[in-house]
Protein backbone atom coordinates (compact mmCIF):
# COMPACT_ATOMS: atom_id res chain seq x y z
CA UNK A 1 0.00 0.00 0.00
CA UNK A 2 1.28 3.54 -1.23
CA UNK A 3 2.12 5.78 1.65
CA UNK A 4 0.34 8.96 0.40
CA UNK A 5 -2.78 8.71 -1.90
CA UNK A 6 -4.54 11.02 -3.53
CA UNK A 7 -7.76 10.65 -4.69
CA UNK A 8 -9.73 12.88 -7.28
CA UNK A 9 -9.04 16.56 -5.38
CA UNK A 10 -10.71 19.17 -6.75
CA UNK A 11 -10.44 22.89 -5.80
CA UNK A 12 -12.29 25.81 -6.70
CA UNK A 13 -12.26 29.62 -5.89
CA UNK A 14 -15.05 31.25 -6.81
CA UNK A 15 -15.86 30.36 -9.99
CA UNK A 16 -11.62 29.57 -10.99
CA UNK A 17 -11.18 25.93 -10.94
CA UNK A 18 -7.78 25.47 -9.60
CA UNK A 19 -7.37 21.56 -9.09
CA UNK A 20 -9.60 19.08 -10.99
CA UNK A 21 -9.47 15.38 -10.40
CA UNK A 22 -5.74 15.09 -9.04
CA UNK A 23 -5.19 11.88 -8.45
CA UNK A 24 -1.75 10.59 -7.68
CA UNK A 25 0.31 8.49 -4.83
CA UNK A 26 3.39 8.07 -3.34
CA UNK A 27 5.52 5.28 -1.87
CA UNK A 28 7.52 5.50 1.58
CA UNK A 29 11.01 6.87 0.70
CA UNK A 30 9.89 7.95 -2.19
CA UNK A 31 11.01 11.67 -3.86
CA UNK A 32 8.01 13.01 -6.06
CA UNK A 33 8.50 16.49 -8.41
CA UNK A 34 5.91 18.56 -9.63
CA UNK A 35 6.36 20.96 -12.13
CA UNK A 36 4.56 23.59 -14.83
CA UNK A 37 3.81 26.98 -15.02
CA UNK A 38 2.79 29.79 -12.29
CA UNK A 39 -1.25 28.90 -11.88
CA UNK A 40 -1.11 25.39 -12.59
CA UNK A 41 -2.27 24.66 -9.30
CA UNK A 42 0.95 23.09 -7.61
CA UNK A 43 1.14 25.33 -4.64
CA UNK A 44 -2.34 25.04 -3.97
CA UNK A 45 -2.13 20.98 -4.19
CA UNK A 46 0.54 21.50 -1.54
CA UNK A 47 -1.46 24.08 0.33
CA UNK A 48 -4.61 20.82 0.22
CA UNK A 49 -2.29 18.38 1.59
CA UNK A 50 -1.44 20.74 4.49
CA UNK A 51 -4.68 21.15 5.03
CA UNK A 52 -4.06 25.14 4.79
CA UNK A 53 -6.87 24.88 1.57
CA UNK A 54 -9.56 22.87 2.27
CA UNK A 55 -10.43 20.52 -1.06
CA UNK A 56 -13.99 20.88 -2.91
CA UNK A 57 -13.97 16.81 -2.87
CA UNK A 58 -11.76 14.03 -2.90
CA UNK A 59 -9.85 11.91 -0.87
CA UNK A 60 -5.99 11.71 0.89
CA UNK A 61 -5.01 8.83 2.41
CA UNK A 62 -2.03 8.57 4.31
CA UNK A 63 -1.12 5.11 5.81
CA UNK A 64 -4.20 3.81 6.73
CA UNK A 65 -5.51 6.65 8.01
CA UNK A 66 -8.26 8.80 5.59
CA UNK A 67 -7.31 12.31 6.65
CA UNK A 68 -9.88 13.66 4.44
CA UNK A 69 -13.14 12.56 2.23
CA UNK A 70 -15.06 14.74 0.04
CA UNK A 71 -17.84 12.50 0.93
CA UNK A 72 -18.00 13.02 4.66
CA UNK A 73 -19.72 16.59 4.86
CA UNK A 74 -19.08 16.74 8.69
CA UNK A 75 -16.75 19.91 9.65
CA UNK A 76 -13.42 19.20 11.11
CA UNK A 77 -12.68 20.79 14.11
CA UNK A 78 -9.83 22.56 14.15
CA UNK A 79 -7.69 20.31 16.86
CA UNK A 80 -8.68 17.07 14.00
CA UNK A 81 -7.18 19.34 11.28
CA UNK A 82 -4.16 20.04 13.58
CA UNK A 83 -3.24 16.27 13.98
CA UNK A 84 -3.98 15.45 10.65
CA UNK A 85 -1.59 18.35 9.09
CA UNK A 86 0.97 16.85 11.38
CA UNK A 87 1.67 13.77 8.54
CA UNK A 88 2.90 16.82 6.32
CA UNK A 89 5.78 18.78 6.45
CA UNK A 90 6.21 22.32 4.42
CA UNK A 91 8.70 24.23 3.40
CA UNK A 92 7.61 27.77 2.10
CA UNK A 93 9.20 29.74 -1.16
CA UNK A 94 9.75 32.42 1.35
CA UNK A 95 10.98 30.48 4.43
CA UNK A 96 8.55 32.02 7.14
CA UNK A 97 11.10 31.73 10.05
CA UNK A 98 10.02 33.49 13.23
CA UNK A 99 12.00 36.54 13.13
CA UNK A 100 12.24 36.58 17.01
CA UNK A 101 13.74 33.43 17.47
CA UNK A 102 17.43 32.13 16.82
CA UNK A 103 17.91 29.59 14.41
CA UNK A 104 17.61 26.90 17.11
CA UNK A 105 14.72 28.07 18.55
CA UNK A 106 12.92 28.41 15.66
CA UNK A 107 13.64 24.26 15.00
CA UNK A 108 12.55 23.65 18.68
CA UNK A 109 9.58 25.96 19.28
CA UNK A 110 6.86 23.45 17.70
CA UNK A 111 8.42 20.40 19.44
CA UNK A 112 8.63 21.97 22.85
CA UNK A 113 4.68 22.98 22.56
CA UNK A 114 3.77 19.56 21.76
CA UNK A 115 6.20 18.17 24.39
CA UNK A 116 4.08 20.15 26.76
CA UNK A 117 1.02 20.22 25.89
CA UNK A 118 1.44 16.10 26.00
CA UNK A 119 2.92 17.25 30.09
CA UNK A 120 6.57 15.84 29.47
CA UNK A 121 9.86 16.99 29.58
CA UNK A 122 11.89 16.23 27.06
CA UNK A 123 14.02 19.71 26.14
CA UNK A 124 17.30 18.10 26.51
CA UNK A 125 16.34 15.51 23.81
CA UNK A 126 14.54 18.48 21.85
CA UNK A 127 17.82 20.57 21.57
CA UNK A 128 19.97 17.60 21.16
CA UNK A 129 18.05 16.39 18.10
CA UNK A 130 17.55 20.61 16.61
CA UNK A 131 21.51 20.92 16.92
CA UNK A 132 22.24 17.54 15.04
CA UNK A 133 19.36 18.79 12.37
CA UNK A 134 21.00 22.65 11.88
CA UNK A 135 24.34 20.23 11.84
CA UNK A 136 23.03 18.12 9.00
CA UNK A 137 22.28 21.61 7.41
CA UNK A 138 25.75 22.66 7.41
CA UNK A 139 24.47 25.35 9.80
CA UNK A 140 26.66 24.33 13.10
CA UNK A 141 28.11 27.74 13.66
CA UNK A 142 24.54 29.98 12.61
CA UNK A 143 22.40 27.88 15.63
CA UNK A 144 22.32 31.15 17.36
CA UNK A 145 22.06 33.65 15.06
CA UNK A 146 18.66 35.54 14.18
CA UNK A 147 16.80 34.55 10.84
CA UNK A 148 17.31 38.46 10.07
CA UNK A 149 21.45 37.64 10.65
CA UNK A 150 21.18 35.13 8.35
CA UNK A 151 21.02 34.90 3.77
CA UNK A 152 18.48 33.49 2.06
CA UNK A 153 20.10 30.20 1.46
CA UNK A 154 21.02 29.72 5.16
CA UNK A 155 17.44 30.91 6.40
CA UNK A 156 15.74 28.39 3.87
CA UNK A 157 18.14 25.53 5.05
CA UNK A 158 17.05 26.40 9.36
CA UNK A 159 13.28 26.35 7.75
CA UNK A 160 13.90 22.57 6.39
CA UNK A 161 15.31 21.76 9.87
CA UNK A 162 12.28 23.14 11.45
CA UNK A 163 10.19 20.76 9.22
CA UNK A 164 12.14 17.96 10.13
CA UNK A 165 12.09 18.26 13.78
CA UNK A 166 8.25 17.23 14.02
CA UNK A 167 9.28 14.00 11.85
CA UNK A 168 6.85 14.48 9.58
CA UNK A 169 5.73 11.76 7.11
CA UNK A 170 6.08 13.63 3.88
CA UNK A 171 8.02 16.30 3.91
CA UNK A 172 6.33 19.35 0.84
CA UNK A 173 8.69 21.50 -0.27
CA UNK A 174 6.55 24.85 -2.07
CA UNK A 175 9.27 25.90 -4.62
CA UNK A 176 12.16 25.86 -1.93
CA UNK A 177 14.20 27.97 -3.92
CA UNK A 178 12.21 30.33 -6.33
CA UNK A 179 13.26 33.20 -3.90
CA UNK A 180 16.61 32.60 -3.49
CA UNK A 181 19.41 34.54 -5.60
CA UNK A 182 20.89 31.77 -8.17
CA UNK A 183 23.94 31.47 -5.65
CA UNK A 184 22.13 30.35 -3.06
CA UNK A 185 19.90 28.18 -4.60
CA UNK A 186 22.51 25.48 -4.84
CA UNK A 187 23.19 25.12 -1.19
CA UNK A 188 19.91 24.55 -0.42
CA UNK A 189 19.34 22.03 -3.49
CA UNK A 190 22.37 20.08 -1.72
CA UNK A 191 20.27 19.89 1.30
CA UNK A 192 17.24 18.41 -0.83
CA UNK A 193 19.87 16.14 -3.00
CA UNK A 194 21.24 14.37 0.69
CA UNK A 195 17.41 13.99 1.75
CA UNK A 196 17.13 12.59 -1.17
CA UNK A 197 20.06 9.75 -0.76
CA UNK A 198 18.26 9.37 2.78
CA UNK A 199 15.29 8.22 1.72
CA UNK A 200 13.20 10.83 3.03
CA UNK A 201 9.58 11.06 1.08
CA UNK A 202 9.38 13.79 -0.52
CA UNK A 203 7.21 16.37 -2.57
CA UNK A 204 8.75 18.99 -4.07
CA UNK A 205 7.25 21.75 -6.34
CA UNK A 206 10.06 23.09 -8.22
CA UNK A 207 10.79 25.03 -11.48
CA UNK A 208 14.71 23.81 -11.30
CA UNK A 209 13.78 21.23 -14.06
CA UNK A 210 17.77 19.36 -14.18
CA UNK A 211 17.04 18.94 -10.05
CA UNK A 212 13.62 17.45 -10.28
CA UNK A 213 15.17 14.88 -13.08
CA UNK A 214 17.92 14.14 -10.83
CA UNK A 215 16.79 14.02 -7.91
CA UNK A 216 13.32 12.91 -7.81
CA UNK A 217 12.19 9.44 -8.73
CA UNK A 218 9.00 10.72 -10.46
CA UNK A 219 7.70 14.16 -11.88
CA UNK A 220 4.51 15.02 -12.01
CA UNK A 221 3.59 17.56 -14.77
CA UNK A 222 0.37 19.86 -13.83
CA UNK A 223 -1.07 22.26 -15.89
CA UNK A 224 -4.21 24.25 -15.69
CA UNK A 225 -4.97 22.17 -12.27
CA UNK A 226 -4.56 18.95 -14.25
CA UNK A 227 -2.10 16.32 -14.19
CA UNK A 228 -1.03 16.46 -17.81
CA UNK A 229 1.82 13.47 -17.35
CA UNK A 230 3.19 11.45 -14.63
CA UNK A 231 6.22 8.70 -14.51
CA UNK A 232 9.59 8.31 -14.16
CA UNK A 233 11.03 11.20 -13.71
CA UNK A 234 14.35 10.97 -16.50
CA UNK A 235 11.61 9.51 -18.94
CA UNK A 236 9.11 12.88 -18.05
CA UNK A 237 11.79 15.32 -18.08
CA UNK A 238 14.19 14.26 -21.07
CA UNK A 239 11.22 12.19 -23.51
CA UNK A 240 8.14 13.63 -22.84
CA UNK A 241 4.95 11.88 -24.26
CA UNK A 242 2.18 14.69 -24.18
CA UNK A 243 2.48 17.35 -26.78
CA UNK A 244 1.92 20.17 -23.20
CA UNK A 245 4.65 18.44 -21.41
CA UNK A 246 6.82 19.13 -24.61
CA UNK A 247 5.62 22.76 -24.98
CA UNK A 248 6.44 23.86 -21.11
CA UNK A 249 9.73 21.82 -21.27
CA UNK A 250 11.27 23.70 -24.39
CA UNK A 251 10.58 27.46 -23.08
CA UNK A 252 12.30 25.79 -20.31
CA UNK A 253 15.02 25.38 -22.55
CA UNK A 254 14.72 28.35 -24.66
CA UNK A 255 14.69 30.72 -21.54
CA UNK A 256 17.66 28.83 -20.13
CA UNK B 1 6.69 81.58 46.25
CA UNK B 2 8.79 78.94 44.20
CA UNK B 3 8.18 76.26 46.16
CA UNK B 4 4.92 76.97 47.39
CA UNK B 5 3.37 76.81 43.47
CA UNK B 6 5.90 73.69 42.96
CA UNK B 7 4.08 71.79 45.98
CA UNK B 8 0.68 73.10 44.61
CA UNK B 9 1.18 72.34 40.88
CA UNK B 10 2.42 69.11 42.05
CA UNK B 11 -0.76 68.37 43.77
CA UNK B 12 -2.30 69.06 40.73
CA UNK B 13 -0.24 66.80 38.34
CA UNK B 14 -0.91 63.93 40.70
CA UNK B 15 -4.49 64.38 39.91
CA UNK B 16 -3.43 64.73 36.25
CA UNK B 17 -1.20 61.61 36.75
CA UNK B 18 -4.32 59.68 38.14
CA UNK B 19 -6.46 60.34 34.79
CA UNK B 20 -3.59 59.53 32.47
CA UNK B 21 -2.89 56.11 34.67
CA UNK B 22 -6.58 54.80 34.66
CA UNK B 23 -7.39 56.06 30.85
CA UNK B 24 -4.15 53.75 30.00
CA UNK B 25 -6.00 50.88 32.48
CA UNK B 26 -8.95 51.10 30.80
CA UNK B 27 -8.43 51.53 27.19
CA UNK B 28 -4.84 49.55 26.25
CA UNK B 29 -7.14 46.38 26.99
CA UNK B 30 -10.56 47.84 25.61
CA UNK B 31 -8.44 48.39 22.71
CA UNK B 32 -7.52 45.34 21.92
CA UNK B 33 -11.31 44.44 22.26
CA UNK B 34 -12.50 46.79 19.82
CA UNK B 35 -10.00 45.91 17.09
CA UNK B 36 -11.02 42.69 17.49
CA UNK B 37 -14.27 43.42 16.82
CA UNK B 38 -13.20 45.90 13.60
CA UNK B 39 -11.24 43.13 12.16
CA UNK B 40 -14.61 40.55 12.63
CA UNK B 41 -15.59 38.36 9.48
CA UNK B 42 -19.58 39.31 11.48
CA UNK B 43 -20.12 42.40 9.78
CA UNK B 44 -22.86 43.04 12.64
CA UNK B 45 -20.19 43.32 14.44
CA UNK B 46 -17.71 44.97 12.17
CA UNK B 47 -19.66 47.40 10.89
CA UNK B 48 -21.33 49.19 14.00
CA UNK B 49 -17.27 48.79 16.16
CA UNK B 50 -16.15 50.86 12.81
CA UNK B 51 -19.07 53.45 12.53
CA UNK B 52 -18.00 53.90 16.92
CA UNK B 53 -14.47 55.10 15.94
CA UNK B 54 -15.43 56.70 12.83
CA UNK B 55 -17.81 59.09 15.07
CA UNK B 56 -15.15 58.88 17.95
CA UNK B 57 -12.15 59.90 16.09
CA UNK B 58 -13.47 62.48 14.03
CA UNK B 59 -15.27 64.38 16.65
CA UNK B 60 -13.33 66.62 19.09
CA UNK B 61 -12.17 64.92 22.41
CA UNK B 62 -13.92 68.17 24.16
CA UNK B 63 -17.10 68.33 22.57
CA UNK B 64 -17.07 64.23 23.56
CA UNK B 65 -15.95 65.35 27.25
CA UNK B 66 -18.94 67.92 27.41
CA UNK B 67 -21.56 65.04 25.93
CA UNK B 68 -20.76 62.62 28.38
CA UNK B 69 -20.55 64.85 31.07
CA UNK B 70 -23.87 66.55 30.69
CA UNK B 71 -25.58 64.60 27.67
CA UNK B 72 -27.06 62.53 30.11
CA UNK B 73 -28.50 65.12 32.25
CA UNK B 74 -30.17 67.34 29.25
CA UNK B 75 -31.39 64.14 27.46
CA UNK B 76 -32.73 61.87 29.99
CA UNK B 77 -33.27 64.96 32.77
CA UNK B 78 -31.09 63.57 35.42
CA UNK B 79 -27.27 63.73 35.95
CA UNK B 80 -25.85 60.78 35.57
CA UNK B 81 -22.29 61.69 37.34
CA UNK B 82 -23.16 63.73 39.71
CA UNK B 83 -22.27 67.00 40.61
CA UNK B 84 -19.13 66.30 42.57
CA UNK B 85 -15.16 66.38 42.22
CA UNK B 86 -15.99 62.13 42.16
CA UNK B 87 -18.51 62.46 39.52
CA UNK B 88 -16.79 64.66 37.20
CA UNK B 89 -13.77 63.03 36.91
CA UNK B 90 -15.64 59.56 36.28
CA UNK B 91 -17.37 60.81 33.54
CA UNK B 92 -13.97 62.64 32.10
CA UNK B 93 -12.10 58.97 32.52
CA UNK B 94 -15.06 57.35 30.88
CA UNK B 95 -14.86 60.30 27.93
CA UNK B 96 -11.03 59.56 27.73
CA UNK B 97 -11.15 55.76 27.71
CA UNK B 98 -13.62 55.35 24.65
CA UNK B 99 -11.82 58.13 23.01
CA UNK B 100 -8.45 56.56 23.55
CA UNK B 101 -9.32 52.47 22.92
CA UNK B 102 -10.48 53.79 19.47
CA UNK B 103 -7.53 55.52 18.75
CA UNK B 104 -5.66 52.07 20.79
CA UNK B 105 -7.16 49.34 18.49
CA UNK B 106 -6.45 50.68 15.62
CA UNK B 107 -2.86 51.15 15.77
CA UNK B 108 -3.80 47.14 16.87
CA UNK B 109 -5.24 46.14 14.00
CA UNK B 110 -2.71 47.94 12.13
CA UNK B 111 -0.11 45.64 13.98
CA UNK B 112 -1.98 42.69 14.01
CA UNK B 113 -2.57 42.91 10.02
CA UNK B 114 1.19 43.64 9.87
CA UNK B 115 2.20 40.29 10.70
CA UNK B 116 2.48 37.97 7.32
CA UNK B 117 0.18 35.80 6.47
CA UNK B 118 3.17 33.05 6.23
CA UNK B 119 4.09 33.56 10.16
CA UNK B 120 0.74 32.11 10.88
CA UNK B 121 0.89 29.28 8.18
CA UNK B 122 3.94 28.32 9.19
CA UNK B 123 2.87 28.11 12.92
CA UNK B 124 -0.23 26.18 11.62
CA UNK B 125 2.07 23.41 9.35
CA UNK B 126 4.03 23.11 12.62
CA UNK B 127 0.70 21.90 14.15
CA UNK B 128 0.53 24.82 16.58
CA UNK B 129 -2.83 25.47 18.37
CA UNK B 130 -4.17 28.82 17.59
CA UNK B 131 -3.71 30.01 20.83
CA UNK B 132 0.06 29.00 20.97
CA UNK B 133 0.62 30.69 17.32
CA UNK B 134 -1.27 33.94 18.99
CA UNK B 135 1.18 34.19 21.56
CA UNK B 136 4.15 32.60 21.00
CA UNK B 137 4.70 33.97 16.97
CA UNK B 138 2.59 37.21 16.65
CA UNK B 139 1.92 38.78 19.80
CA UNK B 140 5.92 40.14 20.21
CA UNK B 141 6.12 40.80 16.20
CA UNK B 142 2.93 42.74 17.14
CA UNK B 143 4.09 44.64 20.03
CA UNK B 144 7.58 45.55 18.36
CA UNK B 145 5.55 46.68 15.82
CA UNK B 146 2.81 49.18 17.36
CA UNK B 147 5.67 50.60 20.17
CA UNK B 148 6.48 53.65 17.96
CA UNK B 149 2.70 54.59 17.27
CA UNK B 150 1.78 54.16 21.15
CA UNK B 151 4.34 56.40 22.44
CA UNK B 152 3.46 58.97 20.81
CA UNK B 153 -0.90 58.40 21.28
CA UNK B 154 0.34 58.06 25.38
CA UNK B 155 2.23 60.80 24.88
CA UNK B 156 -0.29 62.72 23.53
CA UNK B 157 -2.97 61.17 26.47
CA UNK B 158 -0.62 63.01 29.21
CA UNK B 159 -0.97 66.78 27.28
CA UNK B 160 -4.79 65.95 26.47
CA UNK B 161 -5.27 65.36 30.35
CA UNK B 162 -5.78 69.36 30.20
CA UNK B 163 -9.09 69.26 28.37
CA UNK B 164 -10.75 67.86 31.64
CA UNK B 165 -10.96 71.23 32.75
CA UNK B 166 -13.72 71.96 30.23
CA UNK B 167 -15.81 69.85 32.54
CA UNK B 168 -14.24 71.39 35.99
CA UNK B 169 -11.86 68.26 36.70
CA UNK B 170 -9.12 69.28 38.94
CA UNK B 171 -5.70 68.76 37.40
CA UNK B 172 -2.78 70.62 37.30
CA UNK B 173 -3.80 73.86 34.48
CA UNK B 174 -6.47 74.37 36.13
CA UNK B 175 -4.53 73.99 39.58
CA UNK B 176 -1.99 77.15 38.29
CA UNK B 177 -5.14 79.36 37.04
CA UNK B 178 -6.09 79.75 40.94
CA UNK B 179 -3.02 81.38 41.24
CA UNK B 180 -3.95 83.94 38.47
CA UNK B 181 -6.99 84.64 40.75
CA UNK B 182 -5.31 84.85 44.08
CA UNK B 183 -2.22 86.29 43.45
CA UNK B 184 -2.14 88.15 40.37
CA UNK B 185 0.51 85.94 39.02
CA UNK B 186 0.63 83.97 35.09
CA UNK B 187 4.06 82.29 35.93
CA UNK B 188 2.90 79.42 37.59
CA UNK B 189 0.25 78.71 34.06
CA UNK B 190 4.02 78.62 32.20
CA UNK B 191 5.39 76.74 34.59
CA UNK B 192 2.81 73.66 34.39
CA UNK B 193 4.69 72.91 30.95
CA UNK B 194 7.38 71.77 33.08
CA UNK B 195 5.76 69.17 34.59
CA UNK B 196 4.34 67.95 31.39
CA UNK B 197 8.06 68.19 29.65
CA UNK B 198 10.11 66.54 32.50
CA UNK B 199 6.92 63.38 32.66
CA UNK B 200 7.17 62.95 28.90
CA UNK B 201 10.73 63.04 28.97
CA UNK B 202 10.59 60.17 31.49
CA UNK B 203 8.10 58.57 29.06
CA UNK B 204 10.00 58.52 25.91
CA UNK B 205 13.08 57.02 28.14
CA UNK B 206 11.04 54.54 28.69
CA UNK B 207 9.86 53.84 25.09
CA UNK B 208 13.40 54.00 23.40
CA UNK B 209 14.02 51.56 26.07
CA UNK B 210 11.57 49.10 24.90
CA UNK B 211 12.23 50.07 21.13
CA UNK B 212 15.86 49.02 21.63
CA UNK B 213 15.06 46.18 23.65
CA UNK B 214 12.89 44.55 20.69
CA UNK B 215 15.54 45.94 18.22
CA UNK B 216 17.11 42.54 18.16
CA UNK B 217 15.11 40.67 15.30
CA UNK B 218 13.35 42.35 12.29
Amino acid sequence: MALLEVNNIRKNFGKTKVLSDISFSLEEGEAISIIGSSGSGKTTLLRCLNFLEHPDGGMIRVRDEILFDGDDSRRLSDEEIRKRRLHFGLVFQNFNLFPQYTAIDNVMLAPRLAAKNSGQNRDGEIRKQAEELLVEMGLEDRMNNYPGQLSGGQQQRVAIARALALHPDILCFDEPTSALDPELTGEVLRVIRELAENHTTMIIVTHEMTFARDVADRVIFMDDGVIVEQGDAKQVIDHPREERTKQFLASYQTNG
Amino acid sequence: MFLEVTLALLGGFLSTLKLFALTLVIALPLGLIISFGSMSRIPVIRKPVKFIIWVIRGTPLMLQLILIFFGPGVIFGHQLWGGDAGGRFIAALVAFSINYACYFSEIYRGGIQSVPVGQYEAGKVLGMKNGEIFRKIVLLQVIKRIVPPMSNEIITLVKDTSLARVIAVYEIIWDSQKFIKTDGIIWPLFYTGVYYLVFNGILTLLFNYIEKKLSYFE
